[in-house]
């Protein structure tokens, strides 16, 4: 027993796992279609089944990729010689023989790409051992625009094929279609997380100002210091570059935006920060505690209270940071907040609140929205976790 | 055998395990709740994290395990130290920083970071378990074997001990301040064995210093290839270092890529410091304790000595501070390898989320190894350490070397390298524990040391089946490489000017 030998124990282990990959692919295929029923229903199983095929490339939109994976299975599905896909401006794709026939193409189509109707002509080949003597061609259109066109080739002309070339066009214009659809709604959402992404209000703006203000004649140096914390704040909250930031980044900003709360609430606003050092590299959505606080500091001070006490904790919990806000201030009706978290809240508080849910529920999902325990007069605290990791996220 | 006095030893373990408590779950209130930002915000400086790292990773093997072998087989056991150190050379030169900045708190998460692959993800967390767990089963075993020694308590009571105080801190949550837990068990591990030590080489001088001969050492030598194992040692320790997955969660903690490379280069003068002090127990242990060397459990060798060479209420009091520092190093690398895995399994084993999981992934974590640790017979700590190293030197070494050094590596490529790297050592290893080769012979000597092996095939399992599936480059590898290779200066630089104003 040498170093052969466990060389030899080492390939045949490679042996079994390459053996064993193999039985796995082999036994999750699924039953094929013509496993049952009649044959006539076999041969709609098969049509089914091609077409499935061919649906997912499609559903990516109309490109040279996406036309070479369909092609192949809507040639199949047609039973023609050739077929090809194009756009409005050249041929995306040509399946099947005859080759040569797709520089003169797009010829022939210039009409069908002007008014969108179905046409067939004679391929007018001069190579007389070529099969491809007719063809028919139908408009692929979405919302009443022409993308391109299905051509496909037969021997000779035949009703058959142009009523089928018909219906496989229809079908794959339904597929563009969706895929129009899923482009518009990534938009959509895409457009809602920038929408998403929480603004400072003017009201704080202009508080801050007014009281920076009160501060210039009997305290220079006082509202100096202010104006600068301002023109950080104002600096970190306005940056455009970038979906994410760090806890102490984030943190930092909430500590400049507590310095201009205090300088016009003085003694009445207390606050205690409990941050474990190991949790300020985390990266989170930006702009996603401030609003938060901001809201604290709110029902903190709201009504009669005469002074408020404000605790931010941010905690190792193994692969999750928890971040709790908490204060004692009027709190709320907890059927209340639970309309606010519905988006039924009307008016404009718990706005804040209700982006950041949304917000953090898009990043790491449903189980990462806020937890929230209140009552009236019972203050607020709001609870909220963070993976330490998660693909994508990256604090700039 | 002159035992030490018992009530001084169980006090001590008691004032460790009680120490270690109460620093990890009130620490943190008493150092940062606080009004001020500046104080609140404070990063975790390299230094502080560098101790920490340390405190985590200097193990039962460290404390006890080095003194041991080098009692009984000699001075060619000082590569053991040496490799232990030595691998965080290779981890600041080829990961440190490009692991931070990947954002990766976690082997897993690294691994699908850079190969955008689920499938790749799973399969790290399965070796990061089974790693976990074999480096954890000669924890146990060492506070068994400790406890025995100091109290005469039966064997098994340690290994319980130890893994109910970890289970219950972890999943109670009271390691919330887990940097500061971990600094003090690296400064009390650290003290544990350096002021035993000066007394000991005081009283070897009084003694007319006699000379300790390893002349015979080839009578009692372990290997029958020692320099085949020799390798093999220096091959895991070298590249086991850096995938070990407690070491790996710490790195998080820096700031940034710059910081994660000084906090390495900290901690190789930690590490390298302290074990400057083994060696000495194994010399002296040669002296005083010479019937070790012949069967009885040479792990021991620290434990005894300063009831032997001291005696008396001295002795008693030293014994009782090594006692302790042992008790810190089981404590401290047991609750941080059980944090790794336990988190590695809720994220990735068990369906949902949520605290409970947490809890009930902890009792996993730390119940397996301890089944364990009372069935598999003993193996000497440093080599049951060695053989986890193996694992992750053959595993994840060529992951992270070549995750962020090669762009062309593909998810098969890391597939293949994973399974016939990690796993080949882990069935080597799998059958050395058993006992199913006896030791003469090269098959137990392969078996037992595979790392020599098993490293290179993981590397060329990954880059040949990487170069085979050329189409599977993840699209994203630019980005990521963009992201490990480019300091965050300019961001950070930004940050911190606002912060200096």
């Amino acid at each position: 027993m040498t170093g052969a030998a466990v060389a030899v124990v080492v390939v045949l282990a490679a042996l079994l796992l390459g053996a064993g990959c193999l039985l796995g692919r082999r036994t999750v295929r699924p039953v094929r279609p013509s496993d049952v029923g009649t044959p006539v229903e076999h041969a709609t199983f098969e049509t089914l089944h091609t077409a499935s095929l061919a649906a997912p490339p499609l559903r990516a939109g109309l490109t040279e990729e996406s036309a070479r994976r369909a092609a192949r299975r809507l040639r199949s599905l047609l039973g023609t010689d050739a077929l090809c896909l194009t756009d409005r401006e050249r041929v995306l794709v040509w399946d099947g023989a005859g080759h040569h026939h797709g520089k003169d193409v797009m010829e022939h189509l210039k009409v069908l790409l002007g008014n969108g109707r179905d046409t067939a002509f004679d391929s007018g080949c001069g190579d007389l051992d070529c099969p491809l003597r007719w063809a028919v061609a139908v408009p692929l259109t979405v919302e009443n625009r022409v993308l391109g066109a299905l051509v496909a080739y037969a021997p000779r002309e035949s009703a058959v094929l142009a009523r089928a070339a018909g219906e496989v066009a229809r079908w794959v214009c339904v597929q563009l279609e969706l895929a129009e659809l899923d482009r518009s709604r990534t938009q959509l959402i895409e457009a809602e997380i920038k929408a998403l992404r929480a603004q400072i209000s003017p009201h704080f703006i202009f508080n801050s100002l007014a009281a920076i203000a009160s501060f210039v004649r009997t305290d220079p140096e006082q509202a100096r210091e202010l104006l600068l914390e301002f023109a950080d704040f104002t600096r970190y909250s306005f940056r455009r570059h970038g979906e994410f930031t760090t806890l102490a980044d984030e943190l930092h900003s909430i500590d400049q935006y507590l310095a201009l709360v205090r300088a016009r609430f003085g003694e009445r606003l207390a606050v205690t920060l409990q941050v474990a050092p190991e949790v300020l590299p985390v990266a989170l959505p930006f702009l996603c505690l401030q609003p938060l606080v901001e809201n604290a500091v709110k029902h903190g001070l709201e009504g009669a209270v005469t002074r408020s006490r404000i605790t931010i904790s941010a905690l190792d919990a193994g692969s999750e940071a928890e971040v709790v806000i908490e204060d004692d201030g009027t709190g709320m009706d907890p059927e209340r907040l639970r309309q606010i978290l519905r988006g039924e809240g009307g008016t404009s508080t718990g706005i804040g609140l209700l982006n950041v849910d949304e917000r953090l529920r898009q990043v790491y999902g449903d189980d990462y929205g806020l937890v929230i325990e209140t009552g009236v007069g019972a203050g607020m605290k709001i609870t909220l976790r963070l993976p330490k990791y998660r693909a994508g996220v990256h604090g700039s | 055998m002159s035992a030490p006095d018992h009530m001084a030893s169980w006090v001590a373990v008691a004032l460790v395990v009680l120490a270690t408590v109460l620093v990890g779950g009130f620490g943190l209130r008493i150092s940062r709740t606080t009004s001020d930002f500046y104080v609140a915000s404070r990063t975790v400086r390299p230094r502080l994290n560098a101790a920490a790292i340390s405190g985590e990773y200097l193990s039962a093997a460290s404390f006890l395990g080095v003194a041991g072998l080098v009692l009984v087989h000699g001075p060619d056991m000082l590569w053991y130290p040496v490799g232990y150190t030595a691998g965080y050379l290779v981890l600041l030169v080829f990961v440190a920083a490009p692991l931070r900045r990947s954002g990766a708190y976690t082997l897993p998460d690294f691994a699908e970071g850079r190969l955008e692959s689920r499938q790749v993800r799973r399969l790290v967390s399965a070796l990061v378990v089974g790693a976990g767990w074999l480096y954890l089963v000669p924890q146990l075993q060492g506070a068994g074997l400790t406890l025995k020694i100091l109290t005469g308590a039966p064997g098994w009571l340690g290994d319980v001990l130890v893994a109910t105080v970890v289970a219950a801190a972890v999943a109670a949550g009271g390691m919330r301040s887990i940097t500061f837990v971990q600094v003090f068990q690296y400064w009390l591990k650290l003290t544990a064995l350096l002021v035993p030590a000066l007394f000991l080489v005081l009283a070897w001088q009084g003694d007319g210093r006699p000379r300790v001969s390893f002349d015979d050492q080839l009578a009692v030598f372990r290997a029958d290839h020692p320099l085949y194992a020799t390798y093999g040692l220096i091959v895991a320790t070298f590249l086991g270092t850096m995938g070990l997955p407690h070491v790996v969660v710490r790195f998080y903690t820096s700031p940034n890529g710059r910081d994660a490379r000084r906090t390495t280069v900290a901690v190789l003068a930690l590490v390298g410091l302290f074990y400057l002090l083994p060696p000495i127990y194994g010399a002296l242990g040669r002296l005083y304790t010479p019937e070790l060397r012949y069967g009885g459990d040479a792990d021991a060798a620290v434990l005894l000595l300063p009831a032997r060479v001291i005696g008396g209420l001295g002795g008693d009091f030293l014994g009782a501070l090594i006692a302790g520092g042992a008790f810190a190093a089981f404590l401290s690398t047991a609750s941080g390898l059980t944090m790794a895995v336990a988190g590695v399994i809720t994220q990735d084993v068990l369906p949902a989320r949520g605290v409970r999981h947490f809890r009930l992934a902890t009792v996993l974590a730390i119940a397996v190894p301890l089944v364990g640790s009372l069935l598999v017979s003993r193996v000497p700590v440093a080599d049951a350490v060695g053989m986890a190293f193996a694992v992750s030197a053959s595993s994840f070494c060529p992951l992270l070397v070549l995750g962020i050094w090669w762009r062309r590596l593909t998810p098969p490529g890391a597939v293949a390298g994973l399974l016939l790297g990690g796993g080949s050592a882990l069935l080597a290893v799998a059958i050395t524990v058993s006992g199913a080769v006896r030791p003469p012979g090269w098959p137990h000597a392969l078996l037992a040391w595979p790392a020599v092996w098993s490293v290179p095939v993981g590397f060329l399992a990954m880059i040949l089946v990487s170069l085979a599936t050329p189409g599977r480059i993840p699209p994203g590898t630019n980005a990521a490489m963009t992201r490990f290779h480019l300091p965050e200066a300019l961001s950070s630089a930004r940050a911190a000017a606002g912060r200096e104003r």
